[in-house]
């Protein structure tokens, strides 16, 4: 429900890329914008077939941004924004927002922090002046206090959502084998325990001051509206907040592995599950959606290469998932599986390799490719049918607007699918998954490291 | 940045560059008054999708949900052939059963099946809960044609061949041992087995035990699905890019040949008598975190109680703002949230509390939760928060129903327990209607401390002494299947 750490990353949102025969304005989403003199910008988009609104605002920073020693503070600081404004006291965000009958939540990813709040048509002014409240009015409302509380239940989060679930540290142990200590993406958007006890409200300050800034935002507004009014109120509300410094960012070192990276993690589970990852692409980079197809010819449903070979046929796995992770500043492509009971890591290991190999020498075939393209397809029709929401049409205009400069990329995105082949699915196999090294993580129960894949184990 | 539509003109006004133009915008929005939330228009007029119905010559009841902006059609097969109909010495037969009619079906084998659903893009579940089985497509309309014709291959032609039993029960047992590392999964198995208790229809695991599952044969799931998977008892709902004509002329041609034949009535079995307020304790160690479940027997969907209940859980545990997340989550920090459903079955269901808590505060968590979950009965619900509640719950309406799946599940919860079909167009009025009496009424009628089964599954070492301090009842200990500990 509320206020997660986004992994909208793996399932979500960049993954989800279409296919699609339907004539081309059916993908169109249209949409108005403008930028105000503090340098907001907004994007208005109309839909009338339900009375709702959405409004969607990102702020352009994630945990990329953060320093070292402060891991998990962009998202401890969405919670923070929660927290009460100049004239909007602790709580009553969210019981306004309730008592019109709408619904609000917020996520953090590595490149972006997302808000939104959506409800019946009518409220578009009381989302707007609370939005707006937070954005320029936050600092003086925030205490010591209120960013203990948070840091107690993002804690929780962390808890709930990692430590205490089977393998959920995984994702922690491949990206700082990944990435070196000085790339941005080398630990979790949640941190760690250490670095969120460490986080002061002097943090909060200069957090809000460098990055919460209107110049450092953009907020759609979808659904049943009526653009010149939605504008006024957009003006009305945002216009007085000063605009702050410019964003400068360091380009980090580009990243490679110079050898196979082999690590082991202990944990409080019984079978046992094997993680490989790669360096590849950025989001909407070349390849980034044949990536997305390679994931899905390899492990996705119960139709792919490995379900089949380690779960049907071998019958050596429970599961096996696959994924393109595009983000702001690279990519990685991971592939995970979990071995039966009786069954040990080696033999996973053993027949993904095999398979993976497969797929570079032989490419995959023209059904393969086209089942991906029409499983992106439709979930990127079903994706329309609502404004709101993460991953809604509000959501989206501000994802493809900040990614690749344009709101309205929904038929490009789809177009970017259409186009993979069989060939470019055989050479990213090659060239992402074959030739580079990787991370392999074993996660074994506590007590048994020698189930862990060995280095070298493959032929 | 590109501006079309009506709006072109007003960039000049109020984009970056003229002095005076700035200024005039930062004049406008000068005059904003931050000290009271703006006074909002009425909310908009209810506009809610229509459902029809026909029936099939065999006895099958169509339901058709048109909505035409976006080209894709959710399809749901409603059986009734639910958990509650488990052989007692086969939990878990029902769902197997539904897993398996994916597993091989009409001319295709199992990946063949999974291989057609995937070029589709339909997504095709077939799963079971307690009270139903449902098989369901969500397709591009273009692609309904084929969806339906797997559907049905799916729903009536389903090949149960040897060795794809013996392939999922291999499966499922392994999910089994998977699902024993997963706190919150154990205490979702280990709770209702405690308020129902076994004999009861609702008190067994839904996806089996070990035992059961090894022991799962192809003619018990053959005979259970000669038994259940009936036209009689079915229902299938379309809600999409698709009209009443259209959606029965397809319906017709692929399920009027569906065999009827007499299904079972559903068990009528009585709730167990309360049990006095006791702690189950699961241990769990080396836990983060303690996953709490406070409750015992609730009454069925169908209870005219029901819309006051809709009231008191949101004012207790049903949104953000609710009494238990902002007491647990945003006064003490104590939890990521903290929630309470009256869960909606055709029998009497279950009421929960929920949370997973820091194990250091697992104590003081359930002192919190049992205060508000006295104090919800014992004073008055305020005017302010009763009505906050009800609109949250009223205006929040027709967003439900933005999509085909939203408005599916709706509807779908219409049909499973034989609510009135125009149930949603009395909706916001039965809602408004219900005052701070009702909600007190019906929190001491259902709400009942004295016979709280409270599940905690955490570190049994670092919880049990705090616990026990508690004095709120006797700590008993179960295992990872809420069974007693031999």
């Amino acid at each position: 429900m509320p206020r997660n750490a986004a992994v909208l990353i793996a399932l979500g949102l960049l993954s989800v890329g279409p296919t699609i025969r339907l004539p081309a304005q059916s993908l169109r989403v249209p949409y108005q914008t403008f930028t105000l003199p503090n340098g907001l910008q907004v994007i208005l988009h109309e839909d009338h077939s339900v009375p709702v609104v959405a409004v969607n605002t990102w702020f352009h920073v994630g945990s990329a941004d953060e320093q070292p020693g402060r891991t998990g503070f962009a998202h401890l600081f969405e919670h923070i924004m929660f927290m009460g404004s100049r004239h909007v006291p602790t709580g009553e965000f969210d019981r306004q927002l309730e008592a019109a009958g709408a619904d609000n939540n917020g996520s953090t990813t590595e490149d972006r922090t997302n808000y939104y709040e959506d409800g019946p048509a009518n409220a578009l002014a009381l989302m707007l002046y609370l939005d707006s409240d937070r954005m320029g009015f936050l600092l003086p409302e925030i205490t010591p206090e209120k960013v203990e509380l948070q840091r107690g239940v993002v804690e929780n989060e962390r808890r709930q959502s990692y430590e205490n679930r089977p393998y959920g540290l995984a994702d922690e142990n491949i990206l700082k084998r990944l990435y070196p200590s000085n790339h941005p993406y080398n630990w979790p958007v949640i941190g760690s325990m250490a670095d969120l006890e460490a986080a002061t409200i002097e943090d909060v300050r200069r957090f809000f001051q460098t990055y919460y800034t209107p110049n450092n935002a953009t907020v759609a507004i979808a659904g049943d509206i009526a653009p010149r009014e939605a504008r006024r109120l957009a003006e009305r509300y945002f216009g007085d907040i000063p605009r702050g410094p410019a964003v400068t960012r360091t380009p980090p070192p580009a990243v490679r592995l110079d050898a196979d990276v082999y690590a082991t993690l202990e944990d409080r589970v019984q079978l046992p599950r094997v993680y490989h990852a790669w360096h590849t692409v950025k989001a909407f980079a070349d390849d980034d959606a044949t990536l997305d197809v390679v994931a899905n010819v390899l492990a996705g449903g119960r139709s792919s290469r490995l379900y089949r070979r380690l779960v049907y046929d071998l019958q050596i796995a429970t599961d096996v998932v696959a994924f393109q992770d595009g983000g702001r500043i690279d990519g990685k492509f991971e592939l995970s599986a979990t071995a039966r009971p009786g069954h040990d890591l080696a033999e996973l290991h053993r027949v993904i390799d095999e398979e993976v190999k497969k797929l570079a020498d032989e490419g995959p075939t023209p059904r393969e490719v086209e089942r991906a393209q029409n499983g992106f397809e439709a979930q990127f029709l079903s994706r329309l049918e609502r404004v709101g929401g993460f991953g809604g049409k509000a959501d989206q205009l501000n994802l493809y607007n900040y990614f690749v400069g344009t709101p309205d990329y929904f038929q490009k995105d789809l177009d970017r699918y259409r186009r993979v082949t069989r060939a470019a699915v055989q050479r990213a196999v090659r060239t992402y998954l074959v030739a580079p090294h990787r991370v392999v993580l074993s996660v074994v129960p506590q007590g048994k490291p020698e189930l862990a894949v060995k280095a070298g184990a493959t032929p | 940045m590109k501006t079309v539509g009506r709006l072109g003109g007003w960039p000049v006004r109020c984009a970056a560059a003229a002095f005076l133009t700035a200024y005039a915008c930062n004049r406008l929005a000068a005059q904003v008054d931050r000290t009271k939330p703006p006074t909002l228009p009425p909310p908009p007029a209810l506009k809610l999708p229509v459902i029809q119905t026909a029936t099939l010559e065999n006895g099958l009841t169509l339901a058709v949900v048109e909505m035409h902006k976006v080209p894709v059609v959710d399809v749901q097969v409603m059986v009734d052939a639910g958990a509650a109909r488990d052989l007692a010495d086969a939990p878990g037969l029902a769902t197997f059963t539904a897993a398996m009619l994916q597993q091989g079906a009409g001319t295709r084998g199992a990946l063949e099946v999974a291989d057609e659903a995937a070029f589709l893009g339909a997504e095709l579940n077939t799963t079971a809960s307690f009270d139903g089985a449902v098989a369901s497509v969500h397709v591009p309309k273009r692609r309904l044609d084929g969806a339906l014709d797997l559907l049905a291959d799916v729903v009536l032609r389903p090949a149960f061949s040897d060795s794809e039993v013996a392939r999922q029960r291999e499966l499922r047992g392994a999910q089994l041992v998977q699902q024993r590392d997963e706190p919150v999964a154990v205490a979702n198995i280990a709770f209702p087995a405690i308020v129902f208790g076994a004999a009861h229809p609702y008190g067994h695991p839904l996806n089996g035990t070990d035992a059961a599952t090894a022991a799962l044969a192809r003619q018990r799931v053959v005979d259970f699905y000669r038994t259940y998977y009936r036209p009689a008892g079915a229902r299938i709902l379309i809600v999409g890019d698709v009209n009443l004509a259209e959606a029965r002329r397809l319906v017709a041609a692929r399920f009027g040949g569906w065999e009827r034949g007499d299904v079972p009535v559903f068990p009528a079995a009585a709730a167990p008598a309360p049990a006095a307020r006791a702690v189950y304790l699961i241990d769990k160690p080396g836990a983060a975190q303690s996953v709490i479940r406070i409750g015992h027997v609730g009454p069925p969907r169908t209870t005219p109680d029901w819309y006051a209940l809709d009231v008191l859980n949101t004012i207790l545990g049903g949104a953000f703002t609710s009494r238990l997340n902002q007491n647990l989550r945003e006064t003490h920090g104590y939890t990521y949230g903290a929630f309470s459903q009256f869960a909606a079955r055709r029998l009497s269901g279950a009421f929960v509390a929920l949370a997973s808590v820091v194990t250091a505060k697992t104590d003081s968590s359930l002192i919190e939760f049992l205060k508000e979950l006295r104090r919800i009965r014992d004073e008055p619900v305020p005017a302010a928060e009763l009505a906050k509640a009800k609109a949250y719950v009223t205006l929040g309406l027709p967003g439900e129903f933005e999509t085909t799946s939203g408005a599916a599940a709706r509807f779908r919860e219409l049909l499973a327990f034989g609510l009135p079909l125009d149930y949603y167009d009395h909706y916001i009025e039965r809602i408004n209607a219900v005052t701070a009496d009702d909600v007190q009424r019906v929190a001491r009628r259902y709400i009942d401390p004295d016979h709280f089964d409270i599940v905690v599954v955490g570190d049994r070492s670092q919880i049990e002494t705090g616990i026990k301090a508690l004095n709120e009842g006797p700590i008993m200990y179960r295992d990872v299947w809420g069974q007693e500990i031999k």
